[in-house]
């Protein structure tokens, strides 16, 4: 039952998401147009622009990540299936992974596959691709892991979304700097091991714990 | 079967009703009424567990719902104030998914006769009106006759003559195989009569 019910959250928001392509669109050309933004306003020194390249990429992906989280459960919640969620058969927190896991399909992956086209415009050397992709794969589901605790929380608020980029922004920074720390570390020749490994330790701690927190504030929240 | 203790409920600073008893058996139903805002709604959400009172408790065959969890929303369908429809899905969709999350068992046929039952057309639910959505809300009550509890939030708003008397039916149905129903209403129905009512 558990299981079914996490399959049918997951076919259900992709589905939704296929229906509202712009809304998925809009979050991925941000991304693009934020990193692209960069070079043209730093200008063309290749040292400089290789130098920040992974920091400027982290931050856009934090930054497009942010911008899709708050329709996580703002629509569930105006249209009133997000209490039919609340009353399902599964605990919520198997409710609320299997609509994080739907998020990150939408709104994270498209930038994992996406970032290699950025890098290039930051003349980004070859062997540090790899590593990027790792670190965003690794990353950007922590992303809509935590900000999935953020968007419960400022549901149905005035003025959410601002709210939500201050509460959920802080608790990116450990993301964003083991993300972009993998990637200049293996610019400057050290392997980016010990980085991806504790940005994976943190995605497997946030995947166990977080949905509890996030079913816990959407109670709260939609009382 | 279900019994409310002591209910108190405070909203926006406003105590909407205090020391609320009343309990449900099998086969009874019971009409919440009053004016606009005196909490029936808010009634109809703690006893569905969405809302946690002020005081006061709600039992399910003698365990607190609260403690019941998951265990207690298998037990019930709760219609709310919104239809609970997705705009961007069809009606068969949004009900396969509703049957889905609550662990009914249905299949492709089910779903058609249901939403055929209640004259719902497969389109985009966008392009319905208030009341089809309604009735492809209320759809979902065909598929759950086996669930004893019913809490129908104004289950006959936007509905036209036929459908409230085939809605008024599936509850009356519902009674006679040993459920309870609980709704709250504007419009006075023809079930009134057979029903208990809790005044706010």
């Amino acid at each position: 039952m558990i299981l079914t019910a996490a399959k049918t959250i997951v076919r259900r928001d992709l589905l939704l998401a296929m229906r509202r392509r712009g809304d998925v669109a809009t979050a991925l050309l941000f991304f693009v147009i934020v990193a692209s933004l960069f070079p043209l306003g730093i200008g063309a020194e290749p040292n400089l622009l290789r130098a920040i390249a992974p920091g400027v990429i982290w931050v856009a992906a934090l930054l497009s990540s942010m911008l899709s989280l708050g329709r996580l459960f703002a629509g569930d919640y105006a249209d009133g299936t997000l209490e039919q969620m609340l009353l399902g058969a599964a605990p919520l927190g198997v409710v609320v992974a299997a609509k994080t896991a739907a998020h990150w399909l939408v709104a994270g992956l498209p930038l994992v596959l996406i970032a290699p086209l950025i890098a290039l415009q930051y003349d980004v050397a070859g062997e540090l691709y790899g590593v990027l992709a790792v670190s965003l794969l690794l990353g950007t589901p922590v992303l809509s892991i935590i900000g999935a605790i953020g968007a419960a929380l400022t549901l149905g608020l005035r003025g959410g979304g601002v709210l939500l980029s201050l509460l959920v922004l802080p608790l990116y920074v450990p993301v964003l700097i083991l993300g972009a720390g993998s990637v200049e570390m293996a610019a400057a020749g050290l392997s980016p091991e010990g980085q991806l490994l504790l940005l994976g330790a943190m995605l497997i701690v946030a995947a166990v714990f977080a949905p509890w927190a996030t079913a816990a504030a959407l109670r709260i929240s939609s009382e | 079967m279900l019994e409310a203790t002591e209910l108190e409920c405070e909203r926006g600073g406003r105590t909407l009703f205090r020391g609320l008893c009343f309990a449900l058996a099998p086969g009874e139903l019971l009409r919440i009424g009053g004016a606009n805002g005196s909490g029936k709604t808010s009634l109809l959400r703690i006893l569905c567990g969405l809302l946690t009172p002020t005081g006061g408790g709600v039992r399910w065959k003698g365990a607190p719902i609260a403690e019941l969890r998951e265990d207690y929303s298998r037990q019930l369908v709760y219609l709310g104030h919104a239809p609970a429809v997705k705009d961007d899905l069809s009606p068969g969709e949004n009900l396969d998914i509703a049957c889905r999350l609550v662990g009914v068992q249905t299949h492709k046929e089910a779903l058609t006769w249901a939403l055929n039952a209640f004259a719902v057309p497969e389109v985009p639910v966008r392009k319905l009106s208030q009341g089809q959505r309604r009735r492809a809300a209320l759809a979902r009550l065909l598929l759950s006759e086996s669930v004893p509890l019913w809490l129908l939030d104004e289950p006959f708003a936007a509905l036209d003559a036929a459908a409230a008397s085939y809605t008024e039916e599936l509850i009356g149905r519902h009674l006679g195989a040993g459920g309870s129903v609980v709704y709250t209403t504007h419009q006075p129905a023809g079930i009134d009569t057979r029903a208990r009512l809790v005044q706010l």
